[in-house]
């Protein structure tokens, strides 16, 4: 064999050239005079994915409070700068790449791998560093013609193109990004295999809908259709023909080009080709790999988003660290200080590895987890300890004290250990949830004032779903017992797992269930009975608008509101009236298993809606667990159906609270209410904002829709589960224990919020500048006066710092809050909660 | 409604204040005239003008704490509501320190620059409690924003259905749209007239007058009968629904600015005559103690 390395690296992205940079540094401080490592790339440039970015992509750098531990450079910044740094540093440090080169097989073993490349070469390598990613290979077409030019799987530059026909198939976030950078300057049309967007982010979702519905764009969609063939179109005004299946047959459509968004061929196959075992069948599945990276197959490490690391910064410091586990040196991980940081007050006296597996065999939720992917989320979680009052708390207080001092210089400042005292409270009843709990050690209690029950809670249990899942706030006390460890994880940490981990989906939707049971019907059964029953209830989605149940059914089921809200029409005598709003925590339906089994009402989701049904069958058991009192029940019954007649009888209350849920304040926790009766429209309210926040009003009182004498202004109305949240790269939007929902400091203005936002509450603008006093503007006229200058000219700082995203904070900070009601001269101005928009119209 | 007005404020708290403090003042009065008829000068005089003064300065900070927005000092409305009650009972109070002694000098300027600035806020009081409910009616849920943005939507169809019609209706209806008018000076405003202008027809391309829309939609209504062709009266009638359309837009519009004038004009009258009193209150108390 020609060539032999000590280290192959196989793939060029953050990973594999940090390994590069790293091999090449340790040749250098070892003087040989030829590399002993190859870095093999099937593509013409470094890292491909990234490449692949959009022109112009700001990078992110997160998270920001890990060291980049790498030969290489990264840091925040637009695509091109990264790129131009890596392929410095390439040839800088001398890294021996081969580009253009596919590795198709990898056989052998430790000290003696043969890497088969695409064109007929091979290699040899005592270790091999697999970098490839989870991008892999786009999926083709699969169609006749699919390599014909003018087929392509990415798109870098949408303005490359000028005028052409273009058609984009694909219903994900890439088609749709990259059909609405194209509809800018050309005629596209979407392709989508069914009928809705359902894969896309939320905000992507709107924008192409908002796209395919504006008649003056030249963007449409052929929904439930595919390519069928693709043929070439000699003499035509366009070189390409795209046959389609539509629902209506087929279809031509001539066109300049097909960009095709299909995903990625998962690597899967390849990687166990080289005989790497995956735990499991899920497509999701990650092979299993040793604390230093290696896989079963010695000699044959992975690093990159295949081990389980999703960022750019993590990726670069496992491809470094990888190189000196080959060379034999043991470091310990970049992220081990964080870690030690965050167990420093903990009782045990174990090594950062050792704990964090032990925390994970601890927690039977977590246990299936890729190891790497567990440590990321205690990284990303904050550790809780409980010491008793007294000598222990106050030294483990202090060793934390002098820890933060210590690192009181680094920003941002990493997260320690936090240091309570058995029976402190961890959380209160009435506080907004933002995070979920896990126990590691020690006792838990739970008070439900309502129930009046006390639950216990051990070792491996975990608390804080209810919130997390239904954004409503919490309805227990928790206080922590003695020698308790708690791992609290953000609710955006917590939800990214659920979203890509189905046991711990279910397992925190079943305890859901066992608890939210419990807390309805069952107050001292206990969860081993409970869990049966909720093994068999259903949970159920509904969009806004969809129907639940038909007046005039029969019913033989009850549903439990987990998020969202539904309201309850009843038609009488051809009108519709809206006698009931159901929310988080509530339940309807109820009737049907209390004697009358027709629906006297129509049941339709006001926003999005999730649903606990609860059969006959389980009711019933539910009642004869003997724990169970039917009583309260049917208390709780018969005041909705008074409230419901009363309702019925007073249709302008009905239609007032219709006409709030038309504008989606069914998810609503506090929203700002104007009696246009009483307003005179001196913005006092809006400048008021201004004034107490930056001098950019973050409400705009006439807009908005009006009912009546009730106004909707545009202002924020702090929902339940706040859409803003979902898709925040730097995790800037936080909610407050009090429910405020706020952007901090750390906002790199990408306007996700603004496009999540439903209720176009959130701008995106320049800081304001200063102004002079109010007094000087009252005396002498200097100024523009109180309030958000109609128009203004952002100073060169502001202009440098960029568009940051403001939205109303509910005055978090502010002692005269919210300032919008409380500047209001005549009253016309209030905040409300949900449970006031009856009152909206009661007492006339 | 869980809103309240500022009369209603906190079941009309400050009611209660000014009544208990016009109370107090109608005693000070009656307890006068043991060594000097009821007068500014006796003790009870002082007090009753001591507390007046300071009721009028207090009046007129309402204008700084409406826009102190970090004040944690209580509501504006709040303070509104104190405003209008003790405003009210200033009348009473200072009539009493008084004894309705007029003559032309300082003091009487005073006096009478205080009942000015009272009765304009009383009428401010009442287009404030009136007023925004008559808009929102008149708005019917629409912002004035968007009345606007209809309007100029009708007035792009109307132009473009006149383009079909014969040459003179087409003139007629242009002017009629391009001389529209709305707004215009305070007097305007606040009376709601109408100067819209067009030209008329058949009259050699003289201005005439089109106040309300109404002379276009009748010249209109009255060309309908007389279409030669099918297409054409149907233009016309389309026409004719629009500029009715139009009609009843342009009311609304006319009607909100002038309520929105009457909502706002008297603070003009309010604010500089506050400024005046307030003047004229401290040379009325420099001379009270030079000429002691």
């Amino acid at each position: 064999m020609a060539e032999h390395y000590r280290v192959a690296i196989v793939g060029s992205g953050p990973g594999g050239l940090s390994a590069a940079g790293r091999a090449a540094a340790r040749d250098r401080e070892a003087g040989s005079g030829s590399p002993s490592h190859i870095l093999l790339e099937s593509y013409e440039r470094p890292a491909k994915t990234i490449q692949r970015y959009q022109l112009g992509k700001h990078v992110m750098a997160q998270p920001g409070f890990l060291d980049l531990r790498s030969d290489c450079r990264f840091a925040e910044g637009k695509r091109e700068a990264i790129l131009e740094a890596w392929e410095q540093d390439l040839a800088s440090l001398g890294v021996n790449v081969r580009y253009g080169v596919e590795v198709t097989g990898i056989t052998g073993s430790k000290n003696d791998f043969v890497i088969e490349l695409g064109n007929g070469d091979s290699i040899g390598a005592d270790n091999i560093v697999l970098a490839i990613g989870l991008e892999g290979n786009p999926r083709r077409l699969g169609v006749p013609g699919e390599n014909l030019p003018g087929i392509q799987y990415h798109l870098e530059d949408p303005r490359a193109y000028e005028g052409e026909v273009v058609v984009v198939v694909g219903a994900g976030d890439s088609a749709i990004e990259n059909a609405l950078g194209l509809a800018e300057q050309n005629t596209v049309v979407i392709l989508n295999r069914r009928d809705e967007f359902s894969r896309a982010k939320e905000g992507n979702l709107m924008l192409v809908l908002a796209a395919i519905s504006d008649p003056d764009r030249n963007f449409s969609c052929l929904y439930q259709s595919a390519p069928k063939a693709v043929r070439e179109n000699p003499g035509g005004d366009r070189p390409l023909v795209l046959t389609v299946d539509t629902p209506e047959g087929e279809q031509e459509i001539a066109c300049d080009r097909i960009i095709a968004r299909l995903g990625a061929v998962p690597p899967r196959k390849f990687v166990e080709s080289m005989g790497i075992v995956f735990p499991n069948d899920k497509p999701t599945a990650l092979p299993e790999l040793t604390r230093q990276y290696e896989s079963n197959v010695p000699g044959l490490y992975v690093v990159g988003s295949l081990a389980g690391y999703p960022l750019i910064k993590q990726i670069m410091n496992q491809g470094y660290d990888v190189i000196e586990f080959i060379h034999g040196n043991d470091i310990e991980p970049a992220d081990n200080p964080l870690l030690a940081h965050q167990f420093h007050a903990l009782p045990y006296s174990r090594s950062v590895d050792d704990t964090v597996e032990m925390f994970q065999r601890r927690i039977p939720m977590f246990s299936e987890l890729n190891a790497l992917a567990f440590r990321e989320l205690v990284i990303e979680s904050n550790v809780l300890v409980s010491y008793p009052d007294g000598e222990l708390y106050d030294d483990a207080s202090s060793r934390i004290a002098d820890l933060q001092r210590s690192l009181a210089d680094r920003s941002p400042a990493p997260r320690t250990s936090k240091v309570i005292r058995e029976g402190d409270l961890i959380f209160d009843i009435g506080e907004f949830g933002t995070s979920f709990f896990t126990i590691v050690d020690g006792e838990v209690r739970l008070d439900d004032e309502r129930t009046g029950l006390t639950t216990h809670l051990q070792r491996g249990q975990f608390f804080g779903e209810m919130s997390l899942l239904s954004g409503r706030p919490r309805l227990e006390r928790a206080t922590a017992g003695a020698g308790c460890v708690l791992v609290e994880t953000p609710r955006r940490t917590m939800l990214k797992l659920m979203n890509s981990n189905d046991e711990v989906r279910a397992g925190i939707d079943w305890m859901f269930v066992v608890r939210e049971l419990q807390r309805r019907f069952a107050p001292l059964a206990p969860y081993a009975k409970l869990g049966d029953i909720a093994d068999r209830v259903t949970i159920r989605q509904y969009k806004a608008g969809e129907r639940v149940f038909e007046q005039g059914e029969t019913g033989d089921c009850l549903y439990l509101v987990r998020s969202g809200a539904a309201k309850l029409v009843r038609r009488h005598e051809g009108r519709a009236l809206l006698v009931a709003q159901v929310r988080t925590g509530e339940s309807f339906g109820d009737m049907a298993l209390m004697g009358d089994p027709i629906r006297r009402e129509t049941a339709e989701a006001a926003v999005a809606l999730e649903v606990i049904e609860i059969g006959r069958r389980e009711f019933l058991e539910l009642i004869d667990l003997g724990t169970s009192k039917i009583e309260p029940l049917q208390q709780d019954v018969t005041r909705r159906v008074i409230n419901s007649a009363v309702m019925e009888v007073r249709p302008e209350t009905g239609s007032v609270v219709d006409f709030l849920m038309g504008h989606g304040l069914g998810e609503a926790t506090n929203v700002l209410i104007i009696d246009a009766d009483l307003c005179v429209g001196c913005d006092n309210c809006e400048k008021a904002c201004a004034e107490t926040h930056d001098g950019i009003s973050r409400l705009d009182r006439e807009a908005g829709p009006t009912f009546g004498n009730v106004h909707i202004p545009i202002s924020c109305r702090h929902c339940e589960q706040p859409h803003c949240m979902k898709d925040c790269p730097p995790n800037a939007i936080h909610r407050a224990t009090n429910g405020e929902v706020y952007i901090d400091d750390s906002c790199i203005g990408c306007g996700n919020c603004e496009v999540n936002c439903p209720y176009d509450v959130i701008k995106l603008s320049y800081e304001a500048p200063a102004k002079p006093s109010l007094m000087s503007w009252l005396l002498f006229g200097r100024g523009a006066g109180p309030g958000e200058p109609d128009s203004y000219e952002p100073e060169p700082a502001g202009r440098e710092k960029g568009k940051k995203a403001r939205k109303c904070d509910a005055c978090v900070g502010v002692a005269a809050a919210p300032a919008c009601v409380t500047a209001c001269p005549t009253g016309a101005a209030m905040r409300i909660g949900p449970d006031q928009f009856i009152d909206l119209v009661g007492g006339r | 409604m869980i809103h309240e007005n500022v009369l209603r404020f906190r079941n009309a708290r400050y009611l209660w204040w000014s009544l208990g403090l016009l109370a107090l003042s109608v005693v000070l009065y009656f307890t006068q005239g043991d060594r000097q008829p009821p007068n500014g000068g006796t003790w009870q005089g002082y007090v009753l003008g001591s507390i007046g003064a300071a009721l009028i300065v207090w009046l007129s900070l309402l204008g700084v704490r409406k826009r102190s927005y970090r004040s944690t000092l209580g509501s504006v409305q709040g303070w509104v509501s104190a405003h209008v009650y003790l405003g009210l009972a200033l009348l009473v109070v200072a009539t009493l320190h008084s004894a309705a002694q007029v003559n032309w000098n300082v003091h009487t300027l005073a006096y009478v620059l205080m009942c000015l600035v009272i009765f304009s806020g009383m009428y401010g009081a009442y287009v404030y409690l009136e007023n925004p409910r008559l808009q929102t009616r008149n708005r019917a849920g629409a912002t004035r924003e968007a009345l606007f943005a209809e309007l100029f939507e009708l007035d792009r169809q109307g132009l473009e259905i006149a383009e079909h019609c014969n040459p003179e209706v087409q003139a007629v209806v242009k002017s009629a749209i391009q001389r529209t008018v709305i707004g215009g000076g305070v007097a305007q405003q606040l009376l709601g007239r109408d100067r819209s202008k067009m030209i008329g027809y058949d009259q050699g391309g003289a201005t005439v007058d089109n106040a309300d829309q109404q002379p276009v939609i009748d010249l209109v209504g009255r060309i309908v009968p007389r279409a030669e062709k099918a297409s054409e009266a149907a233009n016309l009638q389309a026409l004719l629904t629009l500029l009715c359309r139009r009609q009843n837009i342009l009311r609304r519009l006319r009607e909100d600015i002038r309520l929105q004038g009457w909502l706002k004009v008297w603070l003009y009258m309010h604010v500089p005559l506050t400024v005046a009193l307030l003047g004229a209150l401290s040379v009325h108390i420099l001379t009270t103690f030079l000429y002691w």
